[in-house]
């Protein structure tokens, strides 16, 4: 019963009333009446001569071929080709060196294309394990990387306001090794070390602040003054304090770090129920073991959380105070210079470098988490 | 649910040794003796007494139930027992000591209202948690836990963890987790409260073998007087505002051995009838 509700491909072709796939195939059929695009002066239609008829026919296979499948999930597979599929023929135009920002019948078909991508997003979201957790954010942001590359290839968008994707990898490969000295030092050095000297700073004041109740009231006030002073304000001075290296990085790392940390340990620590108190007190378990074997374990969740915010925090705090002197070498040097010397290309190389460090520190905090508090409730369904 | 023997060799000797008063004269027949015990909860608006000057003897070998109606301080007796609590006024000895030198001599095993299992542990470590903190090796840490797992039935969920375990096995475990630490008093705050009738029948019958077989004492908080008659050798019946004590019920008229048969006996509905009349009682001061 549920199967006949929620299930979009359980219809064949001998009972056409797949009503999703009819609103997607009007405007499909519509694109076909207008022009794919300008080649040398002359405005070219879909059955004018390029290879867009192949394409069109894949695609029309592959959604008959999810439609008449057996099981919705491999429906869904064979219109995920047909998608694919869809989104290559623009690529494969402007290779030809076809003028596509007049090409209303392309970006109308790509639409109906996008739609049909919406359908099957849909199935594979409902999927559990693998398809559900990797495949589907991998397409999603696929999906995105392509939509960029088409669109601003598409309608010639300058390279100065935004260059396609594929012209940020050529820049990131050709550029590979002013990156890579760039990384170690923001990343390797400021970063891993800022970080580590914060989040632990932060944990132990915590840990003190815990036992020492005035430590706690007098310094949780000082937590919202100093989450609100703009890095901006506090790098220049951190710069002249400890020189342009990466002491200085680190300095403006920990003093971001320090109060989220501190505030979400407190918050843990203050996370056991009085009943799994009293069972270590029944123990005549002490401070310490109380410590160890309770309230940390409850404060794991917390933790991780204060670890997840500041290590955002502190990519974002290393490459701002680098703008404001640095050896020269590092991320936020390079982004500065660069774009002065209107070199984007390695700017948004960068801005993908730091992208991709940013939530590879994430995944993996989220990675460890997940291992290591698999009991906690918000953690067991998944 | 299989009914594992729960007689074992050490702990029969301790019970030998506890029917046979005459031979263990070192240790007094006095487990816990309170005498004009008050406490005064200093809350927000006005303070609660939860206990009015209550005096109780409890004796080696007994099963003593605390029965009354919510809120007339059977948690908090049994609190101060286990010195979770302060008495305000008055004098508590447990076994000749004051309850704070009892809790660290961990003299008694506490099950609370609710299993109160640590998530991240197994159902295994969770019952060798008490015995981490004492300072017992590996290896014997786990022999007590698997034979106390065994005795409350749940061998083979040694590696389960707590959520994946039902509440009525979730308190088993707690219980086993109390008997690990082989305390001779046995403080149980409405273990079975939270549990349907049919399983809480079948753990009363696991929990009054387990009783005769260790001679532990125990003291027993519940609501319920078919369970607090079923289990006790006496029955301590209290009222609320202010928490006091109404009426001490001796269970001697019944066997030693609790069957469940006993329930359908004149005996077992006289008492029954004596903790109802005592309830009552309680009541009428409040209309
Ligand atoms: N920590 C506390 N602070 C203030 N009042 C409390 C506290 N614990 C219990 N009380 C009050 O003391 C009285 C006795 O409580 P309790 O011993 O829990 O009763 P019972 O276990 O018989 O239901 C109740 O009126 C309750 O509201
Ligand atoms: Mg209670």
């Amino acid at each position: 019963m549920s199967d006949l509700v929620t299930n979009p491909y359980r219809t064949s072709l001998r009972s056409a009333a797949d009503w999703g796939l009819v609103a997607i195939a009007l405007p499909a059929l519509a694109a076909l009446a207008l022009p794919l695009g300008v080649q040398n002066g002359a405005v070219l239609g879909w059955f004018g001569g390029s290879m867009a008829p192949l394409f069109l026919i894949g695609v029309v296979l592959a959604v008959v071929a999810g439609a008449s499948a057996p099981k919705r999930v491999w429906g869904a597979w064979a219109e995920l080709a047909g998608v694919a599929l869809a989104w290559l023929l623009p690529l494969h135009l402007l290779n030809e060196g076809l003028d596509l920002s007049a090409g209303w019948g392309l970006w109308l078909f790509l639409v109906a294309a996008t739609l049909l991508l919406w359908r099957v997003m849909g199935v594979l979201a409902g999927m559990p394990g693998w398809t559900r957790s990797v495949v589907v954010p991998g397409l999603f942001g696929l999906g995105l990387l392509v939509g960029w590359e088409v669109l601003v290839r598409g309608f010639q968008v300058p390279a100065i306001l935004l260059p396609p994707p594929s012209r940020i990898a050529a820049a990131l490969a050709a550029n590979a090794p002013v990156l890579w000295d760039d990384f170690r030092q923001t990343v390797l050095t400021s970063v891993l070390r800022g970080y580590v000297m914060g989040c632990g700073a932060g944990f132990m004041v915590a840990i003190l602040a815990d036992r020492v109740p005035f430590l706690a009231r007098g310094l949780l006030p000082l937590g919202n003054l100093a989450s609100a002073i703009p890095v901006v304000g506090i790098a220049p001075i951190m710069v002249m304090w400890f020189g342009f290296d990466w002491q200085s990085k680190a300095a403006v790392i920990v003093v971001m770090t320090f109060f989220p940390m501190l505030i979400n340990t407190l918050a843990g620590l203050g996370n056991s129920e009085r009943i799994q108190l009293d069972l270590m007190r029944s123990y005549a378990a002490g401070y310490g073991r109380t410590l160890v074997k309770l309230r940390l374990p409850n404060a794991l969740p917390f933790l991780f959380n204060g670890l997840k915010i500041n290590s955002t925090l502190a990519l974002i705090g290393a490459i701002v105070a680098e703008f404001f002197g640095t050896p020269v070498v590092g991320m936020g040097f390079r982004i500065s210079t660069e774009v002065a010397r209107m070199n984007l290309d390695i700017v948004w190389a960068t801005i993908a470098v730091a992208a991709l460090t940013g939530s590879g520190f994430y995944g993996a905090l989220a990675v460890l988490e997940r291992v290591t508090t698999a009991w906690h409730p918000s953690m067991r369904q998944r | 649910m299989t009914f594992p023997n729960p007689l074992d060799v050490r702990e029969a000797t301790a019970s030998r040794q506890g029917s046979d008063r005459a031979a263990s004269s070192a240790k007094s027949s006095v487990v816990v003796e309170a005498r004009k015990l008050s406490l005064v909860y200093p809350t927000a608006d006005k303070p609660v007494t939860a206990l009015s000057e209550v005096d109780l003897t409890i004796a080696r070998g007994d099963f003593v139930s605390l029965i009354g109606p919510s809120g007339c301080g059977k948690t908090t007796l049994l609190r101060v027992i286990a010195d979770l609590e302060r008495p305000t006024s008055g004098h508590i000895v447990i076994e000749g000591m004051t309850p704070e030198q009892a809790r660290l001599k961990r003299l008694y095993g506490y099950v609370f209202q609710a299993p109160a299992l640590y998530p991240w542990r197994t159902v295994e470590r969770n019952v060798m948690l008490p015995l981490e903190i004492m300072g017992i090796a590996r290896a014997e840490r786990q022999a007590r836990a698997r034979e106390q797992l065994e005795r409350v039935g749940l061998s083979g969920f040694e590696r389960k963890f707590p959520w994946q375990l039902s509440g009525g096995m979730q308190q088993r475990v707690s219980i086993a987790r109390a008997l690990a630490l082989q305390p001779d008093l046995l403080l149980m705050d409405e273990p079975f409260g939270a549990l349907d009738e049919i399983t809480r029948d079948h753990l009363n019958l696991h929990l009054t073998q387990l009783w005769r077989a260790t001679g532990k004492t125990c003291v027993f908080v519940t609501h319920s007087i078919a369970e607090a008659v079923f289990l006790s050798t006496r029955i301590v019946v209290m009222s609320p505002r202010p928490g006091r004590i109404l009426d001490v019920i001796d269970c001697d008229s019944l066997p030693r051995e609790r069957k469940l048969e006993i329930r359908e006996s004149p005996e077992f509905a006289a008492i029954a009838h004596r903790v109802r009349e005592g309830l009552k009682e309680g009541h009428s001061y409040d209309d």
